[in-house]
């Protein structure tokens, strides 16, 4: 009641928001315990790592000493929490390039493929799985899911290979791999074959989930009064159902896109893309543990925010949905 | 006296129900023979030789034929004449002397194709594909294991005591979900930092245990309450028994459709995890590290290594995805 008073909780929206943000810090700090201790406690001690093969007792004393490791735990701990929040993790152990730096130029890369990738995978998804759910219970619909089981089960490292020696080495109809300066040549010359790829292993999921969403939607009374009252199936399906299927779909893509971003590593690796998940894959390579933690820290955030943002545009589909 | 009056219980239904799906049964028949593989190849009736270059570099598939390139290579090697300033010669042929007389014999002459064709070295890759399996299926099935074994505790005393306990474990999920699992398991990956199947394993086992953890949550909610855990109570039941001896009988379809779905995630993971040489040691064979060389190998046109591997695992997990639908739909019947 008394927060009433305040001027920013007249806005509903607003106050949802602050007390989303407020609610995600816990689980933020657990983050950070956890990373903390998976690199402090489990991971043992970097210096003998960084202080390379001819290592002597002052070098690896000095590396301690630079990084802190001669500090109680709740002063690394400190350094760690100072570091999340300037968004400066020093600078990158095998290459010497700052992290902050890396993470935002590796960024761009990852959203080329991804952006059309989830736009491509949600529009064919939703429509292959309205048409689907039309001639639901048919023999078009078992074909369509058991191709979907075989097509999952068939290890994505498979089309890659497949699709990178075909596609790009035998045939030439792209480059077999690399990355350019300009965003449109990128775009339409390196990024097609690994979006085409990406397609092809995460429609069959896709499909398998959104037919679910809109087979739910399907059995609803609403569906029974809009034919009932004589419209089309074809109006049904295209506006009443997908209107109401188009929630989960949101929760689905809009929760996905972080992970997304570290799930592209294998696209990223294979054709050469600098991107993030490349730049995971190289960091463990590496033992570069400045690298991952931030980007684990960051791609967790980011989890968090997304999952926010997927619940305040639930109200934007949806005007039943009350923000509480 | 009155049979009629036994009902059957929920394992038999649900038994009655999987051997009335046929692509159930049919898929349960081929998990079944790569699980009898895994065992063979496990106490070393079949396979155990896979190290064995039993044939010339990338032999072809015995329905290709011999290739002409590699003919050559067949034969025998042929000694070098004796060469009278070989200053190695006399310890040389003491040594062959001396493995003559403990009865080895020169190496047998190396087959020219086989039934699947060979590796870079020479190593059959049907047994290859099969120990690798192993190794696959294994990791697969144990980390399920470790994965729903994890998420029921913690979720069996997170749905049983509610309140402080609830929120602290609660707090864990939300932390390990907030993490992409992939990121997860490749940041666990660089910690660890050895290789082995056992880190594989708890690798895996140690960040899969999320989704188990959130249905038995549930299910620990909906029971807990339930008339017969309030009679064990009132006979005096402890509250682990009431937890395992009472309820988990109740929930423990949950917890096995949640294995089935997880092996097959896990066999996947580990094939990327050791393709990407995070996980399988050197020495060990597994699907991933075979996709690992055959995709060298494609570039030269030698396709058979792919194509066992990737082969073997899609009719495996194709297999085992449709059980474990099955099995889900068997055992709860409501949802469908």
């Amino acid at each position: 009641m008394r927060g009433r008073v305040h001027a920013p909780f007249d806005n509903p929206m607003l106050a949802y928001i602050l007390r989303r943000l407020w609610q995600m810090l816990p689980t933020m700090a657990g983050v950070v315990v956890l990373v903390f201790l998976l690199f402090n406690w489990v991971g043992g001690d970097p210096s003998y790592l960084l202080a390379g093969k001819m290592a002597d007792a002052r070098a690896i004393e000095n590396i301690r000493l630079q990084l802190g490791l001669d500090q109680p735990w709740y002063v690394q701990l400190g350094i760690f929490v100072r570091q999340i929040l300037t968004f400066d993790f020093g600078n990158a152990w095998a290459t010497g390039e700052p992290v902050s730096h890396i993470i935002a130029s590796r960024l761009g890369p990852s959203l080329t493929v991804l952006v059309p990738l989830t736009i491509l995978e949600t529009a064919i998804g939703i429509a292959l799985a309205l048409a689907i759910a039309f001639v639901r219970g048919s023999l078009t619909d078992r074909l369509v899911m058991v191709a979907c089981t075989v097509g999952m089960s068939v290890s994505i490292l498979v089309y890659i290979i497949v699709f990178q020696y075909g596609l790009a080495y035998k045939l030439g109809l792209f480059p077999v791999q690399g990355w350019g300066e300009h965003f449109g040549e990128n775009l339409l010359r390196y990024a097609t074959l690994p979006i085409l790829i990406g397609l092809t292993v995460s429609l069959a999921p896709t499909l398998r989930l959104f037919r679910s969403f809109v087979l739910d939607e399907a059995s609803q009374d609403y569906v029974r009064t809009a034919r009932a009252k004589g419209l089309s199936e074809r109006r049904i399906v295209w506006v009443h159902v997908l209107r109401n299927a188009a929630i989960p779909i949101i929760t689905y893509v809009m929760s996905n896109l972080p992970a997304l971003l570290i799930g592209a590593f294998l696209l990223e690796r294979f054709f050469g893309i600098p991107g993030i998940g490349r730049e995971v894959i190289l960091a463990v390579e590496r033992s570069d543990f400045p690298v991952i933690k931030a980007i684990t820290v960051y791609v967790a955030a980011a989890t968090m925010v997304f999952n926010l943002l997927a619940d305040l545009l639930y109200q934007a589909v949806d005007p039943r949905v009350q923000l509480s | 006296m009155n049979h009629s009056a036994v009902s059957p219980g929920l394992w038999t239904l649900a038994w009655r129900r999987l051997r009335a799906d046929r692509v159930a049964m049919a898929a349960l028949a081929v998990v079944g023979l790569f699980l009898l593989s895994v065992l063979l190849s496990a106490s070393g009736l079949v396979a155990a030789d896979w190290e064995d270059e039993v044939a010339v570099n990338y032999a072809p598939p015995t329905f290709l034929g011999p290739d002409p390139a590699l003919a050559a290579l067949a034969q025998p090697v042929q000694p070098a004449p004796p060469n009278a300033f070989d200053p190695l010669a006399a310890d040389i042929a003491a040594l062959q002397a001396g493995l003559a007389a403990q009865g080895r014999a020169a190496p047998a002459p190396k087959a020219a194709t086989l039934p699947f064709g060979a590796d870079k070295w020479g190593h059959d890759i049907v047994s290859k594909t099969i120990k690798g399996g192993q190794t696959s299926i294994v990791v697969g099935l144990v980390a399920a294991l470790v994965a729903v074994a994890l998420g029921t505790l913690f979720g069996a005393l997170s749905g049983f005591y509610g309140g402080r306990v609830d929120d602290l474990f609660t707090w864990f999920y939300s932390i390990f979900t907030s993490i992409p699992s992939i990121l997860m398991i490749l940041t666990v990956a660089a910690v660890l930092q050895t290789k082995g199947v056992l880190t594989i394993v708890l690798i895996l086992g140690l960040t899969g245990w999320t989704g188990p953890y959130r249905l038995i949550r549930a299910e620990y909610i909906k029971h807990k309450a339930r008339e017969y855990v309030m009679a064990a109570d009132a006979i005096g039941a402890s509250s682990w028994r009431k937890m395992f001896g009472h309820i988990f009988p109740n929930v423990s379809h949950v917890a096995l459709v949640q294995v089935s779905i997880l092996v097959v995630g896990f066999i996947k993971a580990e094939v990327i995890l050791s393709f990407l040489g995070f996980g399988v040691p050197v020495g060990t064979v597994s699907w991933g590290s075979m996709l690992n060389e055959a995709q060298n190998e494609l570039i030269l046109g030698k396709w058979w290594q792919l194509a066992a591997a990737a082969g073997a695992m899609a009719v495996l997990v194709t297999a085992f995805s449709l059980f474990a639908d099955a099995l889900r739909d068997a055992l709860d019947p409501k949802v469908k």
